[in-house]
């Protein structure tokens, strides 16, 4: 055990954050910058009849006015799908468009101008005439016969169908099975609303031909090779993109998108450094969205409560275009995690993954997790109620035991390691379950519409073997990069090809590096999002950088120490087993005379001067590895909601949240709970107040901040958490990941507790989000709302 | 047709000749120079750009540049002081009151005023106050926590 990991280090971040010097996209600005504006679409589905540009291109300040047109013949290619399963239809998505759109806020001409405000108006004065087409909006409904097609070769609007399980199991259990529940449900749309507005800024350099690209994205090289190989058509080696600080991502900053294009392609054409920043409504109807899906399903059991099957089918909105990973979320990422923690022989899942005309949806904080565990822990609460069990009794019977990982599912994924009863009885005692229930039945003695919700969540974090990747669709491989640089000085870079958008790797990484080259934490510095520093990487989502980021950089760690040991066994004349690493103190010394020795310092020094290396040795002192993972990790959770439903307002209050994760090892304490206590508000916010919102037209209903309801500070009275550790036993730190865990298992418990409380009132399902208007529609329509 | 506007930022007297329509926001940011407040909205619910004029929390955004003739404005650049960090912004270091850091600023601001009203401002209470200010990243706990412990702090 080294000295920081494991303890809650202050973030080494915070003190520009805190000053406001934080290095955001929007705040990049040069002499004789121009600025991007963009003209939307405001119809879903239209033909452009007509654009007339030339108001907009006169006015006084405007630079330029570009059009679809223009970006394709100046050589922008489309934005590509970066997943696709078998027989995917990929509908053309252009960076302009030139004759169609899609969807509202679909990007329709381009302005660069003097100022901002400049840039805004002209935008104004840009005239376009639609032909309005027909719209569908509906998941399901998009594959109706007769509905409209979003894009005409596209047929019944089918962008593929993926199934995964073992079918024959399935049907048997429920042929076999003593009870069966069924469930139809909605997993709405969500807009991931990252508080910092995409953004991005480009200078181009006429000299050396090479563009800069600032960008606010998880991924900075992923977007490179996009924007070379597909879109913008600059080598990569003279093609350099930054993501600095990036204000929350969430999965909404991993794609490629259309500005990330525009904005250097139009610093080119103009001569100009170029910055384009996306008002909130603009990204409230272009960042990808989140979730979407229409659901029925059914749960096989015996008669004593064992569960033996699931079948699931599921109609997922993929929006008007393939988003970079869209496919695989409810895929890959939703289907493998039906069996949630729970043994069942006979789990099969199937999929239609279907275009509408609304804003494409691909990752959301969780992706494809959340939805399942939402749809499993609604029918075991359904269960429960059939069978008059106990729910979280029903849980533990049905749990899998912990002597039996590692755990193959019959939905491919194989659980590295998991103490799902401890998890469960440990969130018990927190809460205090039992008492818990003895306050329901007293409120409910008194009129009180009291309810408690419980759950158990899987998740699967840190995607994924490559090759596995590959074989499922993915265009790209899911390894990190880390190279950890020892300078003469004995000071340390850490270049992690991971991201921070409000993680803190800048502490967690540097806790991890200290620790394994025993050296002070202040010696360490990370580096991140910068093509130009570090080395090819993947990026930061999916709760992958401890997992993967973290195990990189151990291994590039160990190799810094070998070398260094074998120089300071040379130094001291010794044989190299003869000598230790002290990982405390960064020194090598003969064994058993720690005072002989040669500090971390003095053999970096030597390692650069290199008078007197070992033969064969060459000089310098700095490693890369790029590690692949064996497999997922898979962290579980145990949440448990007290609730009470005000039987005038209908409004839900929260009395108690209670959350036992298990994330495996933990680096920083203070920073995991951070991460679960941010991303349990999250998954509340999914229950009772988040709906992305479209009319039957395709107009988006909660474009802004007044009509899309993320969750306030009163929303919660605070959250109780806690951890239990089963450490992930194929990553050389144990750790598994932290940043989805609470999203996923919040809100299921929230709904859970909710509908837990109205079961007296006869009501059994309500669509999320569980706001006052569709508690009282509920109500009302089970009869008991007088 | 452009006006003048005469304001005290962080101390230091500015002058400027702006259009009517710009706002406060945007005055601070490409004008002075000072980026630290942050734009998160388009519609004042955020308060990621909330500032101190004349000692007041305002969202920076709702304001017009010339409405500010004449005030002394504070922003999350000016709170430090030669002593430091301020107590607000020293607590959100200590009980890790943010994570991306964008709406940080604001709700640094915000802090400061609600502590100014009630030093020994409860957790719901800073709950309650903070009704104007979202952040996506922390779920609010280490926001609360940090507020309350500052006020503890102070009084």
């Amino acid at each position: 055990m080294g000295r920081y990991v494991g303890t809650s280090v202050k973030r080494v971040e915070d003190p520009r954050f805190i000053q406001g010097k934080g290095r955001y996209v929007a705040n990049i600005q040069f002499p004789d910058m121009v600025y991007v504006a963009i003209k939307r679409s405001p119809e879903a589905h239209a033909r452009i009849t007509r654009m007339d540009t030339s108001a907009a291109a006169a006015m006084d300040g405007v630079v330029a006015v570009f059009t679809g047109q223009d970006f394709k013949d100046g050589g922008c290619g489309s934005l590509p799908c970066g997943w696709l399963v078998p027989d995917t239809k990929v509908p053309d998505r252009p960076i302009v468009v030139t004759d169609r759109v899609c969807h509202v806020g679909d990007s329709v001409a381009v302005v660069a101008a003097r100022t901002p405000y400049i840039a805004a108006d002209a935008v104004e004065a840009i005239e376009v005439d639609y032909e309005p087409l027909p719209t569908v909006v509906d998941a399901r409904g998009a594959m109706d016969e007769g509905a409209p097609l979003v894009h005409s070769e596209i047929e019944n609007n089918v962008s593929y169908h993926w199934a995964l399980g073992d079918q024959e199991a399935c049907e048997k259990a429920f042929a076999e099975a003593d009870e069966v529940v069924e469930i139809e449900l909605v997993n709405q749309r969500l807009i991931p609303t990252a508080m910092e507005p995409r953004a991005a800024a480009a200078q181009w350099d006429a000299a050396s031909e090479e563009m800069t690209v600032w960008t606010t994205s998880q991924n900075p090289h992923p977007i490179r090779l996009l924007l070379s190989a597909f879109t913008l058509g600059i080598p990569e080696s003279k093609l350099r993109v930054i993501s600095p600080d990036v204000g929350g991502g969430f999965g909404s900053k991993i794609f490629h998108y259309p500005e990330e294009v525009i904005v250097p392609w139009v610093a080119r054409q103009v001569g100009r450094p170029a910055r384009w920043v996306a008002t909130r409504t603009e990204s409230q109807m272009t960042d990808s969205q989140g979730r979407d899906h229409v659901t029925v399903a059914k749960l096989a059991m015996t008669s004593d409560g064992t569960f033996t099957g699931l079948d699931v089918e599921t109609w997922a909105n993929q929006g008007a275009y393939l988003s970079t990973f869209a496919p695989l979320i409810p895929t890959a990422l939703y289907i493998t995690l039906l069996s949630g923690n729970y043994k069942m022989p006979g789990v099969f899942g199937k999929v239609h993954g279907t275009l509408t005309n609304t804003v494409p949806v691909d990752a959301y904080r969780g992706a494809g997790r959340p939805e399942a565990a939402y749809l499993v822990e609604r029918l075991v609460d359904l269960a429960a109620t059939r069978l008059g069990r106990d729910p979280l009794d029903l849980r533990r019977q049905n749990a899998i035991p912990k002597e039996d990982f590692p755990y193959q599912t019959p939905v491919a994924f194989l659980y590295d390691s998991g103490d799902y009863d401890r998890l469960m009885t440990t969130a018990a005692d927190r809460a205090d379950y039992a008492g818990m229930r003895q306050a329901q039945a007293e409120a409910r003695a008194e009129g009180k519409l009291r309810g408690v919700g419980v759950v158990c969540c899987i998740e699967a974090s840190g995607p994924a073997p490559s090759a596995v990747a590959g074989s499922l669709g993915s265009a790209v491989g899911f390894w990190e990069s880390g190279e950890v640089r020892v300078h003469p000085t004995g000071q340390v870079s850490v270049f992690t090809g991971s991201h921070a958008h409000g993680q803190g790797h800048e502490t967690t990484l540097a806790q991890v590096v200290a620790d394994e080259l025993g050296v002070p934490i202040e010696s360490v510095e990370v580096v991140h999002g910068d093509t130009g520093r570090v080395n090819f990487g993947m990026g930061t989502y999916g709760s992958r950088s401890a997992c993967v980021g973290g195990s990189a950089l151990v291994r590039s760690a160990e190799k810094v120490r070998a070398k260094v040991l074998q120089l300071g066994a040379h130094l001291l004349e010794a044989a190299e087993e003869d000598v230790v690493y002290d990982r405390d103190t960064g020194r090598v010394h003969v064994k058993g005379s720690p005072e002989s020795g040669k500090d971390f310092g003095e053999l970096a020094f030597a390692a650069y001067t290199a008078h007197n290396l070992p033969e064969g040795m060459e000089p310098g002192l700095d490693f890369v590895s790029f590690y692949d993972p064996a497999n997922f990790t898979f962290p579980a959770s145990s949440h448990i909601c007290e609730v009470e439903v005000c039987p005038d307002t209908w409004e839900v209050r929260i009395l108690r949240y209670v959350a036992v994760d298990d994330v495996g090892k933990v680096i920083n304490p203070m920073i995991v709970e951070g991460q679960l206590q941010g991303g349990i508000v999250q998954g509340v916010g999914q229950a009772l107040t988040e709906i992305g919102a479209y009319s039957d037209d395709g107009q988006l209903l909660s474009g802004t901040l007044l009509e899309y309801a993320v969750p306030r500070a009163d929303l919660l009275p605070g959250i109780e958490v806690d951890r239990i550790e089963t450490p992930s036993p194929h990553n050389p730190l144990g750790v598994k990941g932290a940043g989805e865990m609470g999203t996923i298992a919040a809100t299921p418990a929230v709904a859970n507790a909710v509908l837990d409380a109205l079961a007296p009132l006869g009501v059994t399902h309500i669509e999320l989000p569980l706001t006052p208007e569709r508690i009282w529609r509920a109500v009302q329509a089970a009869g008991n709302g007088a | 047709m452009r006006h003048r506007v005469c304001l005290t930022v962080n101390g230091k007297a500015e002058e400027f000749d702006v259009e009517p329509r710009l706002l406060l926001c945007h005055l601070l940011r490409a004008y002075v120079g000072l980026t630290g407040t942050n734009i998160g909205c388009d519609t004042s619910q955020c308060g990621s750009c909330t500032v101190l004029m004349d000692g007041k929390a305002v969202k920076s955004c709702t304001v017009l540049a010339v409405q500010a003739d004449g005030c002394e404005v504070t922003t999350i650049e000016g709170l430090a002081g030669a002593d430091g960090l301020h107590p607000v912004q020293q607590s959100f270091w200590d009980n890790h009151g943010l994570q991306c850091g964008f709406c940080t600023p604001g709700m640094i601001m915000t802090a400061v005023e609600i502590l100014d009203r009630n030093p020994g401002a409860t957790d719901a209470e800073v709950r309650h106050g903070l009704e104007g200010n979202i952040c996506r990243c922390t779920g609010y706990e280490n926001i609360v926590k940090s507020i309350v412990a500052a006020g503890a702090r102070g009084s």
